[in-house]
């Protein structure tokens, strides 16, 4: 059985400008102790998907559809049931990880305090994991860093603290923001490998959300690709980035090894405004008749009119 | 602006419009819409109560209230306009001098206006009215002195952070006038900021023009002024209520106006609230 | 953090100097003479001139400006504000009298203010555009827009005069003090809710917020404690500098309440032109308020770790 079972999730947003669909019918699984990725550019959706997960969306947003963790369908989970699962079962960091920290309360405070939400120890033990936890994700001098405050952390120490958060209380399913997307290089590659192997000696399933293929190739073992609010081609990794079958990922991964001109022609389109048909036809360079008119079906994990995976 | 009515605040800001209009009105037709002589004594008709003959009673020398009230608008709005547009000039003036200048200007400048609001306006204009004498004037001098520096602080601040966009550098590199520069590039930007700050202070000042007038530190009897209203109605309170609720509920009425003006002009200029809440 | 509030220091007595010497000139910059004023005001008749001469004799009044300036400066530094020319006492001693009876109005308005305030500005915030929030949004416009010597007169009118539960007038006792506290009180409840509300507002969208919901933290204390901390940095300035202000809406308050303190004093010496008096009060109004500063940056200390350590390390 699937840790994570997502069926035809709707999210949308009622704003001035007009409904905003922000995830149309995203379908996917990851098993447990898999990682999967969700790649797409800026805008597309992946993070409304993965904030819908735990039921963090804003009060304006509609969500419909189905997301069962462990056979349990959390959006129909009472909001008690669902606010001890998070953290507990699902944690998530994200980008940016200094703003993600209160300025005004210690870091080990912070963390402690995720220790303490699920396991209603004394504050000692619960000060005591914090220290070891902190130590686990490589920040040197836990003991002194524990009194700290977020202004004190560099990016990257920043994230590694939201990591010793997150991982408090072991959760089975971890999500991660473009964990990495507002860091140097330098420290990009070590949270990365942090991650990685953290993910892997608790046995945590992971859905990293980026929009660096890089990244991706190297944590992860399944990929989803988004295109404007959809799904646009699933599958293994190794298949999907050695034989892409949708024109939008082989665009991606073209821009991506740097052969040809850095980017994927066009722009993303408005989520209030998405063209008929195939939602990327205005982009591609294949499109026919029959894309402008009728929206593609997923057919062995791409959903193209033109081109089919053999 | 006020194209987009769409939310309740917006709503409100047009009401808030509305009653200023109708108020300006009255201001300016005293004369043709009063009833009666505002001043006019009539010791046969004292303390009456609210009638047809006089719609809001008459006072404890029998001069018709409504006449009174609506003259007392006159006079508010005619005072708290000075006053705002005295402001707004010294304040832009020496706000644009303290952003543009920078340096020693600026320190100087900005640690005079410090001290200046060390003190809470209404006393330092409480003892400037009570020392130069009561009168509009030296009302409209006392309001004013410590007034400006508001609007010195809130122009100085917008043109630090244009100043941070480095337009004007540019501006200045392609061989723009100071003065260019400052009504083409400074004065668009700062206007906006400067527009709901005074619509917000027209509130303030009335409030003030009252308070000092009960005070009998401001306009003096016999001038029909809501302030002075008050206070000559407050002996009557028991016998003739009437003689305090109508001016008091005016200038709610006004102050209010101008508030629900400014809330929603400061809301569709989209200002955040800390950079213009009302002290 | 030592030098951060000895600078705050530093700038609180230039400030203090500055007042000092601005409320010396005001006050001989006005015109009029205040010993024709208080003599007259002392007799029915206009004094002579030998008369107004050696009064002013008496009181320094004939000296040149810098050394009036310099002798007040260094009364002040003394703690000696002079002599009141109505009364005869010293100024400290007069203001020493009715200072209490002021702070007592203050204080309950600002204890009124923080009680009321804080809790709805938080719940309007959190039920943002709900009924609710909607009518605390007017209240507190309301509160803003009223003038305060309209509201004292309601309430007296009200709960004084007609219903008879309060009295009208006087000090002295926890009843004396409820209406008074309600009118000085309410357009400072309305400002601070005003500002609570807008700086929850704000903070609610910080991603810190997100980061204390994700963990399964209870809503409760993602408001009350990670939300609520952060909104005390604006909310305390606010408290600092209303403080003073509120010590000067306490005037027109004190005058409709016949209330024996310092701003009634204070109307009845401008009345009188009692110079000393007023000068006094100023310097009063402005210790409070470079005082109140001080406390602010003192607790913003506490609220905020980045000054806390900042300057330290």
């Amino acid at each position: 059985m699937s840790l994570l079972d997502i069926v035809n999730l709707n999210i949308s947003f009622a704003t001035r400008a007009g409904v905003v669909q922000a995830s149309d019918e995203v379908s996917f699984k990851i098993r447990k102790g898999e990682a999967l990725c969700l790649i797409g550019e800026s805008g597309c959706g992946k993070s409304i998907v993965a904030l819908g997960i735990m039921r963090l969306l804003p009060g304006n947003a509609r969500i419909s559809g189905k997301i069962f963790f462990n056979g349990r369908d959390l959006l129909s989970l009472h909001k008690k049931a669902m606010r001890k699962m998070r953290g507990r079962d699902i944690a998530m960091i994200f980008e940016q990880p200094a703003g993600c920290l209160n300025p005004v309360l210690s870091v080990g405070n912070q963390i402690a305090e995720a220790v303490k939400i699920h396991e209603n120890c004394s504050g000692k033990i619960s000060r005591q994991r914090a220290v070891d936890l902190m130590a686990l994700v490589g920040i040197p001098c836990p003991c002194k860093r524990y009194s700290q405050y977020p202004y004190e952390f560099s990016g990257g120490m920043a994230q590694r603290v939201m990591i010793a958060m997150a991982l408090a209380s072991h959760p089975s399913l971890l999500i991660a923001d473009e964990p990495t997307t507002s860091l140097d290089v330098t420290i990009q590659a070590q949270i990365i490998e942090l991650l990685k192997n953290l993910v892997s000696q608790f046995n945590t399933s992971l859905l990293l959300i980026t929009h660096d293929l890089g990244v991706a190739a190297q944590m992860c073992d399944s990929v989803v690709v988004m295109y404007a609010g959809g799904i646009i081609e699933k599958g293994r990794m190794s298949d999907v980035f050695k034989n892409p079958g949708h024109p939008y990922t082989q665009a991606l991964l073209k821009a991506a090894s740097g052969k040809e001109p850095a980017s994927v022609k066009g722009s993303v389109p408005e989520l209030t405004r998405l063209p008929d048909g195939c939602r990327f036809h205005p982009r591609c360079e294949l499109s026919q008749d029959i894309c402008r008119k009728i929206m593609p079906q997923m057919k062995k994990g791409v959903k193209c009119h033109i081109q089919k995976k053999t | 602006m006020l194209l987009h009515i769409t939310n309740k605040k917006d709503r409100l800001a047009v009401l808030g419009m509305i009653i200023l209009l109708l108020l300006t009105f009255i201001a300016i037709l005293a004369p043709y819409i009063a009833p009666y002589d505002p001043v006019e004594l009539n010791l046969t008709q004292r303390l009456l109560s609210p009638s047809i003959k006089h719609l809001l009673g008459t006072d404890s020398v029998g001069r018709d209230i409504l006449s009174r009230i609506i003259y007392g608008t006159r006079i508010s709005l005619m005072i708290a306009v000075i006053v705002v547009i005295i402001e707004v000039f010294f304040g832009v003036v020496v706000g644009t001098a303290a952003g543009y200048f920078g340096r020693a200007v600026d320190e100087i400048i900005m640690r005079l206006a410090d001290i200046l609001l060390a003190f809470p306006g209404i006393i330092l204009a409480l003892v400037i009215a009570g020392l130069l004498g009561s009168s509009i004037m030296n009302l409209i001098i006392a309001l004013t002195s410590v007034g400006w520096v508001r609007y010195a602080r809130v122009v100085r601040g917008s043109i630090l952070s244009i100043k941070k966009e480095g337009f004007i550098e540019s501006a200045r590199a392609i061989g723009c006038s100071n003065l260019r520069i400052a009504s083409r590039h400074i004065l668009p930007n700062i206007i906006s900021p400067v527009i709901v700050l005074a619509t917000l202070n027209m509130g303030t000042i009335i409030i003030s023009i009252a308070g000092l007038s009960f005070l009998g530190l401001g306009v003096q009897p016999p001038t029909p002024e809501w302030g002075i209203m008050l206070n000559e109605g407050k002996p009557f309170m028991e016998s003739a209520p009437h003689l305090m609720i109508f001016p008091g509920l005016m200038i709610m009425i006004t102050v209010l106006a101008f508030n629900f003006l400014g809330d929603g002009l400061r809301d569709i200029l989209d200002m955040r609230i800390n950079d213009i809440v009302e002290y | 953090m030592v030098k951060f509030i000895a600078g705050r220091l530093a700038l609180a007595v230039l400030i203090m100097l500055g007042s000092a010497i601005l409320s010396f000139s005001i006050l001989t910059l006005a015109p009029g003479n205040a010993a024709e004023a208080i003599l007259s005001a002392e007799r029915a008749d206009d004094p002579q001139l030998a008369e107004v001469e050696s009064f002013m004799e008496r009181h320094g009044l004939n000296n040149s400006r810098l050394i009036r300036l310099s002798q007040w400066l260094h009364m002040l530094s003394k703690g000696n504000f002079g002599i009141s020319l109505r009364t005869g006492e010293p100024v400290a001693e007069e203001f020493r009298a009715r200072f209490p009876a002021t702070f007592e109005l203050a204080a309950s308005s600002m204890a009124l203010a923080i009680i009321i305030a804080l809790p709805f500005g938080v719940i309007s915030a959190v039920k943002q555009n709900s009924i609710l929030d909607n009518v605390i949004r007017f209240v507190a416009l309301w509160g803003v827009s009223m003038p305060n010597f309209w509201l004292g007169l309601l309430l007296i009118l009200c709960f004084g005069v007609i219903l008879g539960w309060f009295p009208t007038y006087g000090s002295g006792s926890i009843v004396h003090l409820i209406l008074p506290t309600i009118t000085l009180g309410t357009s400072m409840t309305a400002i601070l809710m005003r500002l609570q509300r807008a700086s929850m507002l704000e903070v609610l969208n910080e991603n810190y917020i997100r980061t204390a919901r994700a963990k399964g933290l209870h809503e409760v204390l993602v408001i009350g404690k990670h939300a609520f901390k952060n909104t005390l940095i604006p909310v305390v300035t606010i408290i600092g500098m209303q403080f003073a202000h509120l010590l000067s809406g306490v005037v027109i308050v004190e005058q409709v309440f016949a209330w024996p303190g310092i701003g009634h004093f204070l109307v009845d010496s401008i009345n009188a032109r009692d110079y000393p008096v007023i000068q006094g009060f100023v310097l009063i109004i402005a210790f409070f308020f470079v005082l109140s500063n001080l406390i602010v940056d003192i607790l913003y200390a506490f609220l905020d770790p980045r000054i806390r350590y900042g300057r330290t390390q």
